[in-house]
C-alpha cells in the first residue's frame, strides 16, 4: 500500500477515501480490499450464530480489546431489579436465551461486557460514543445496520451480518469493496421547530429508500457544522433508511469537546496525537464526489413519514399523498398498499390523523439532547386522553442518570408518560414494548416498515419534539405551535 | 459451505420492490441462536393474506425467488437470508439489491442476480408457467422460451458460491499481513488501542 501511498497524497481525497486508504490490509487484482476494523460492536441478537461458528471451527477473538458487547434489543424496558437488588428474571424464554448466550460468551472469548444492570448499560449505539469507544477516523462495525449512526462523529461505521461478525471476531478484517460517495449539502438555517431528525427525513424523502444504495454519504454544509455532535449521531443513523450503509461527518472541535475524557477515549499526550490526525481527515479541496445532493435548510419543515418506507415523507403542514401522483407505477402501487395498511385516505390532513401510542426512544432518538426538547414541549402538558401508552426509554444508563439530575423524568411523569429502562424498546417488537395491531403510534425511531413496532402495528417516523407535541395533542402535531 | 454452479426450477413471482428484511423475516423470529428453523417465518405478512404466491402450491419448493427495486433493504439481520435458505430458495433476482443483505445472501451461499427492470418483468411473466435457469458459470439467465439474460457477479464471490469456500479461511491465509498493519498502527495510532475502562 505504501507505493500507491505516494500518488494518493498528491490527489484531493474525500474524508472518506482517507478513512479507507489507512484500513488497506491488501488488495486483491478485482479491486477487493482487506479493510482492518478497529472498533467492533456486539450485541444480543446478531452474535450467537458467530460465537457458535467460532467454537465449531475452534477460532478465537483475534482482538478482544478492540471488542466490546452490551445488551440492548432484547431487554425489557421495565425495572431489571427488585427492591433488594436482585436481578428479576426475563419472561420471555427466548429472550432470556439469547440474552443469556451474550453473557456467556462475552467473557468466554475474553470480550468487555458492560451488563443488564450495568449503569453504562444501553443501546449499543448509544454506548459506543458515550464510552469514548468510537473514535473518529476508526472503522466502527456491528451486527445492526444503524451501526451508521457512528459516522455522526467521523467514523467509517456500518452494519454487518452474523458472518461478517464472525469473521471480524477471527481476523479482525472484512472483505470490502470500496463505495461510492455521494455528497449531501445542506446550506442555509434551519427553521423554528427544526430538528435534525427533520433534516434526514427530508434527505431520505429526497433521495429515496434507495437512493443511497452502494454509496457512503458524507454530509456537508452549514447545517451540519452548526448541528451538535448528538444531532450528527441522528443524522447518519438514518443513513441505511437511504440505501446508504455509511454516513460520514467531518470531525470538527465540537467533536473532540463531545469526546474528550469519555471513559475509554485517548488520554494525556496521546490525545493531542489523536486530535491532531482526526484534524488532518476533513476532505480536501477540491476532491470530488460520485453524486452530489443538495438542499436548502430553508425548505426543511417539521417532517414525518406517513407510509410504510421511510421515503414517504411529507411536511407537517402537508396532506397524505394520492397513490395517482406518483409518477413511477410500482411506487403507485406500493403507496396503496402503504394507505391500506397505515389506515389512511389520499388527501387527509396529517395533523388530523389521531395517534394511540407515543416512543420517544431508540438508537436515533433517545440521547440527552433528545430528551431535553422532548421535555420542553410535554413541560406543564398532559398526555392526551386518547393516547394509551406514552413511553420515554433514555438510549443508556447515563442518559437516564443524567437526565433525572435534570429532573426531566419528573416532567415526564407529571405529564402522564412512563420513564423506562435503557433499550431498543418499541423501535422493533423484540422485547415487551410492542404496538398492538391496528393502532397507531408516533415514534422517534427509524424505520416504518410493515410490523415493525407490532404485527400490524402503524408507524409515524418523527422527531422527538414531534412526539411529545403528539403525546399532548392526542393526534399528529406541528410542534411549531406549541413551542411559541 | 455448499458449492452452487447453476440454479434451476420454479421461481416465485414476487414482483414488490423494497422487500424489507422485516418483511422477510419479523423480528420475532430473531430470538433464536441458530441458523436454522426460520423458514416457518418467512414472509409471515406476506403468508397472511389468502391467495399469495408463497402458499400457492403452484411454487411449492421453488428455488428462486423474483422481486422488484431494493430487495432485503433495512436490517443487517442475517436471518434474512437463514430464513431462504430454510425454505429452500437458492437464488433471487431483481433490478437492485441492499448491500448489507447482498452481503449476506451470498455468505449463505444464495446467489442474488441483478438485472434490468425489462427482464425481471419478462421473467415473471415466465414464472407464472415455466421454471427459469440460472447458470453462474456463465452468467446468464435462460427461460425455456430462448430468453438469455447475461449478468455481471463480482470475480470473487462467483468464485468462492462456486468453489463453496469457506470466507473467514481465506483471510487467515493472510494473517501475517493483518499483524504487520496492527504493527504499523502500534506505532502511528498508538491511542487506537482502547483505555481499559
Amino acid at each position: 500500500m505504501l507505493d500507491s501511498g505516494s500518488s494518493m497524497a498528491t490527489k484531493p481525497r474525500t474524508l472518506y477515501d482517507k478513512i479507507w486508504d489507512a484500513h488497506v490490509v491488501d488488495q486483491r487484482d478485482d479491486g477487493t480490499c482487506l479493510i482492518y476494523i478497529d472498533r467492533h460492536l456486539v450485541h444480543e441478537v446478531t452474535s450467537p450464530q458467530a460465537f457458535e461458528g467460532l467454537r465449531v471451527a475452534g477460532r478465537k477473538v483475534r482482538r478482544p480489546d478492540l471488542t466490546l458487547a452490551v445488551p440492548d434489543h432484547n431487554l425489557p424496558t421495565t425495572a431489571r431489579v427488585d427492591a433488594e437488588g436482585n436481578r428479576l428474571p426475563i419472561a420471555d424464554v427466548e429472550s432470556a436465551q439469547q440474552l443469556a448466550a451474550l453473557e456467556t460468551n462475552a467473557p468466554s472469548f475474553g470480550i468487555k461486557y458492560i451488563g443488564a444492570t450495568d449503569r453504562e448499560q444501553g443501546i449499543v449505539h448509544v454506548v459506543g460514543p458515550e464510552q469514548g469507544f468510537s473514535l473518529p477516523g476508526t472503522t466502527i462495525v456491528c451486527g445492526d445496520s444503524h451501526t451508521a449512526c457512528h459516522g455522526g462523529i467521523g467514523a467509517l461505521a456500518f452494519g454487518i451480518g452474523t458472518s461478517e461478525v464472525e469473521h471480524v471476531l477471527a481476523t479482525q478484517t472484512l472483505q470490502l469493496k470500496q463505495s461510492k460517495t455521494m455528497e449531501i449539502r445542506v446550506e442555509g438555517t434551519l427553521g423554528f421547530g427544526v430538528s435534525p431528525k427533520d433534516v434526514i427525513l427530508a434527505i431520505i424523502g429526497k433521495i429515496g429508500a434507495a437512493g443511497g444504495t452502494g454509496y457512503v454519504i458524507e454530509y456537508t454544509g452549514s447545517v451540519f457544522r452548526d448541528m451538535s455532535v448528538e444531532g450528527r449521531l441522528t443524522v447518519s443513523n438514518m443513513s441505511i433508511e437511504g440505501g446508504a450503509r455509511a454516513g460520514l461527518v467531518a470531525p470538527d472541535d465540537k467533536t473532540f469537546a463531545y469526546l474528550k475524557g469519555r471513559p475509554m477515549a485517548p488520554k494525556g499526550e496521546q490525545w493531542d496525537q489523536a486530535v491532531a490526525y482526526w484534524r488532518s481527515l476533513a476532505t480536501d479541496p477540491g476532491a470530488t464526489y460520485d453524486k452530489v445532493v443538495t438542499l436548502d435548510a430553508a425548505e426543511i419543515a417539521p417532517s414525518l413519514t406517513w407510509g410504510t418506507s421511510p421515503e414517504d415523507v411529507v411536511p407537517i403542514t402537508g396532506l397524505v399523498p394520492d397513490p395517482k401522483s406518483f409518477a413511477d407505477p410500482s411506487k403507485q402501487a406500493a403507496a396503496q398498499k402503504s394507505l391500506d395498511y397505515m389506515g389512511l385516505v389520499p388527501g387527509q390532513k396529517m395533523q388530523d390523523i389521531e395517534v394511540q401510542h407515543i416512543f420517544i426512544g431508540s438508537c436515533t432518538n433517545s440521547r440527552i439532547e433528545d430528551l431535553r426538547a422532548a421535555a420542553a414541549v410535554a413541560k406543564g402538558r398532559k398526555v392526551a386522553a386518547n393516547i394509551k401508552q406514552a413511553l420515554v426509554v433514555p438510549g443508556s444508563g447515563l442518559v437516564k442518570a443524567q437526565a433525572e439530575s435534570e429532573g426531566l423524568d419528573k416532567i415526564f411523569i407529571d405529564a402522564g408518560f412512563e420513564w423506562r429502562e435503557p433499550g431498543c424498546s418499541m423501535c422493533l417488537a423484540m422485547n415487551p414494548d410492542k404496538v398492538p395491531s391496528g393502532e397507531r403510534c408516533a415514534s422517534t425511531s427509524n424505520r416504518n416498515f410493515v410490523g415493525r413496532q407490532g404485527p400490524g402495528a402503524r408507524t409515524h417516523l418523527v422527531s422527538p419534539a414531534m412526539a411529545a407535541a403528539a403525546a399532548v395533542t392526542g393526534r399528529l402535531t406541528d410542534v411549531r405551535e406549541l413551542m411559541a | 459451505m455448499k458449492a452452487v454452479n447453476k440454479v434451476d426450477g420454479r421461481a416465485i413471482p414476487l414482483g414488490l420492490k423494497n422487500v424489507d428484511t422485516d418483511v422477510i423475516i419479523p423480528a420475532h423470529y430473531l430470538k433464536t441462536i441458530s441458523r436454522i428453523g426460520l423458514g416457518k417465518g418467512a414472509f409471515e405478512t406476506i403468508r397472511a393474506q389468502p391467495g399469495n404466491v408463497f402458499d400457492d402450491p403452484e411454487y411449492t419448493g421453488a428455488p428462486i425467488i423474483i422481486a422488484g427495486d431494493n430487495f432485503g433493504c433495512g436490517s443487517s439481520r442475517e436471518h434474512a437470508a437463514w430464513a431462504l435458505n430454510d425454505m429452500g430458495v437458492e437464488a433471487v433476482i431483481a433490478p437492485s439489491f441492499s448491500d448489507i443483505f447482498s452481503g449476506n445472501a451470498f455468505k449463505n451461499g444464495i446467489v442474488t442476480v441483478v438485472l434490468p427492470q425489462e427482464a425481471v418483468d419478462r421473467l415473471l411473466e415466465v414464472a407464472k408457467t415455466d421454471p427459469i435457469h440460472i447458470d453462474l458459470e456463465n452468467k446468464v439467465v435462460t427461460t425455456p422460451y430462448q430468453d438469455r439474460f447475461a449478468f455481471e457477479i463480482d470475480d470473487f464471490r462467483r468464485n468462492c458460491l462456486m468453489n463453496g469456500l469457506d470466507e473467514i479461511g481465506l483471510t487467515l491465509a493472510n494473517a501475517d499481513r493483518i499483524t504487520a498493519h496492527e504493527r504499523t498502527l502500534a506505532q502511528t495510532q498508538p491511542w487506537l488501542v482502547p483505555v481499559a475502562a
